[in-house]
């Protein structure tokens, strides 16, 4: 295949899932709508009084950017992992990917553009109903940008490799269920991991959602409980390990090919 | 150059369960055949299929497709084959039209040209009203049309079908043979599976026949048939089906001996 060719088929794929994705929006988009808006009510409205600043801030503009990004990780994974698990197990439709010239890395650089592009319009969603109950401030828009689209590619990629290793419809809940939300929550959504004790904060240290949210948040507050570069290298180093893997699975079958 | 289609040279294939499905089969298809792949349910035809097409890893053996290592060139490969597999695999939800045009994408074939094409396929397999419904609503024949069409939307130079004519009704059927030997008069090679051994035996040039994951006999359809002559009617016989010749060769060649 000629790159124009490649080109082709990767527009192919994006532009299915971005027309299945609009079809059944009130499934793909809504429920964050929504979802997000009862956060916000509930910490900023009820809660947020009560607790009053955290780094100088409100509270609940403070936990804007973290429910955001709970939003993005949860999008851009089940977008994935789920395109991929009905094109497995729904009619095997991904056979008609497999059997064309199309090279495995344009099948998944198709695939996490389109769990890109639902993360990045349910961030940008979700932080247009978070204006009904704060203001936002913007330190850097170019750092908002870059960690909203670093986050999606990083978890449509793991999203992508849960779909291809899943065997039933089981298989891609278990790991959001056990490992994103726990991953999202410890990960300093509701808190500034300064304020969690010992062990605890070391913890937090290795997961990947504390840089997410840090330096999205950064970008809207100008504060962070680690170096940007340092969150910046973390999702870029987990982004080329996922894409490594995702690669390597569709290259040789596994989970895919008998 | 070579004049071969398709070469295969001592293809073997265990599955994971540990099923032995090939147990070194070698077969050469010339440039420009109607061949037939012929055997009983589970001798291993799709099997073959599916590894000559990308969709089964192999356990051992060659596959050469217009002189094109399938293993080491795999999209170079792929590029010139059209699949037409045994089993129904249209997304339900997708539109015959989009399902056509999405596939010449994976192809690397624009729109701007896919679409003309696909609708001049549609009208030539008797689907051109079908564009626009989902397929699921399609009858099973009519899926089958639209699998034909989905295998030649990018213009293949090795057309592989599988059981193509199952569950389509006679009259369809005759028009389903005339395209294809259209296809054939216009240098595309066919390889196909069927049950319908009458078929094989009226259409095709070359024949192979399969048998518990070996090839108990191939060549061209007259010298098979010539080799095995008719068994004289035993006492008993008069009145039984007995089917076409082929049927009878079939037969003997893969019937366990009681
Ligand atoms: N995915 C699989 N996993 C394990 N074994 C398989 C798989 N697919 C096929 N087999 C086994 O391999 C053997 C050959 O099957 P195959 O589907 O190739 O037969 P076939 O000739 O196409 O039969 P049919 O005429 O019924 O379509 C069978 O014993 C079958 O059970
Ligand atoms: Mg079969």
């Amino acid at each position: 295949m000629t790159y124009y060719q490649k080109w082709i088929s990767f527009y192919t794929i994006v532009r299915k899932d971005v027309l299945r994705m609009f079809r059944i929006w009130a499934q793909t988009f809504l429920p964050s709508v929504v979802t997000s808006a009862l956060y916000f009510l509930v910490f900023g409205a009820f809660l947020g009084s009560k607790i009053g600043e955290v780094q100088g801030v409100p509270y609940v503009m403070f936990v804007v950017p973290g429910l955001v990004m709970l939003a993005v990780i949860t999008n851009a994974y089940a977008n994935t992992s789920f395109v991929m698990f009905s094109a497995k197990f729904f009619g095997r439709n991904i056979d008609e990917i497999l059997v064309s010239p199309t090279p495995p890395w344009v099948l998944v650089s198709g695939y996490v553009a389109g769990g890109v592009i639902r993360g990045v319009l349910i961030g940008l969603i979700v932080l247009s109903v978070s204006l009904f109950f704060t203001h936002l401030t913007i330190h850097s828009l170019f750092v908002v940008v870059a960690f909203l689209v670093l986050t999606s590619i990083v978890f449509a990629l793991a999203g992508l490799v849960n779909g291809v290793y899943a065997k039933s419809i089981d298989g891609i809940n278990i790991v959001p269920t056990f490992v994103l939300t726990p991953l999202v929550y410890l990960g300093g959504v509701f808190y500034s991991a300064d304020a969690l004790p010992g062990i605890w904060g070391t913890i937090t240290k290795f997961d990947p959602v504390f840089y997410v949210i840090n330096g999205f948040r950064y970008g809207f507050l100008g504060t962070s409980d680690v170096p940007l570069l340092l969150s910046f290298g973390v999702l870029a180093a987990f982004a080329l390990v996922f894409f490594g893997i995702a690669w390597y699975l569709i290259r040789t079958g596994l989970g895919l090919r008998q | 150059m070579t004049d071969l289609a398709l070469e295969i040279n001592n293809l073997e294939k265990t599955y994971a369960g540990g099923t032995r499905a090939l147990n070194g089969v070698s077969l050469a298809v010339p440039q420009g055949d109607f061949f037939a792949l012929l055997g009983p349910n589970g001798a291993g035809k799709t099997t073959l299929i599916g590894i000559v097409t990308g969709l089964v890893n192999s356990t051992a053996g060659t596959v050469s497709v217009f002189g094109i290592d399938a293993a080491r060139s795999p999209e170079q490969s792929r590029a010139t084959i059209g699949l037409v597999p045994q089993e129904v695999n249209v997304n339900p939800f997708e539109k015959p039209l989009d399902i056509l045009v999405n596939q010449a994408g994976y192809y690397g074939i624009s729109r701007a040209v896919a679409v003309p094409r696909a609708k001049q396929i549609l009208k030539d397999l008797g689907l051109h009203d079908k564009g626009g419904m989902p397929s699921s609503q399609l009858s099973g024949g009519m899926k089958r049309r639209l699998m034909i069409a989905r295998g030649i939307i990018h213009e293949p130079k090795l057309l592989i079908l599988d059981e193509p004519t199952a569950g389509v009704d006679v009259e369809l059927r005759r028009s389903m043979w005339d395209y294809l030997t259209g296809l054939t008069k216009k240098g595309v090679t066919i390889i196909l599976t069927t049950h319908y051994l009458e078929e094989a035996e009226q259409l095709a040039k070359h024949v192979a026949i399969i048998n518990k994951g070996d090839i108990v006999e191939q060549g061209t359809m007259e010298e098979v048939l010539a080799k095995h002559p008719s068994t004289p009617l035993g006492a008993g016989d008069e009145g039984k089906y007995r089917g076409g010749k082929l049927e009878e060769v079939f037969l003997k060649l893969t019937q366990n001996p009681t």
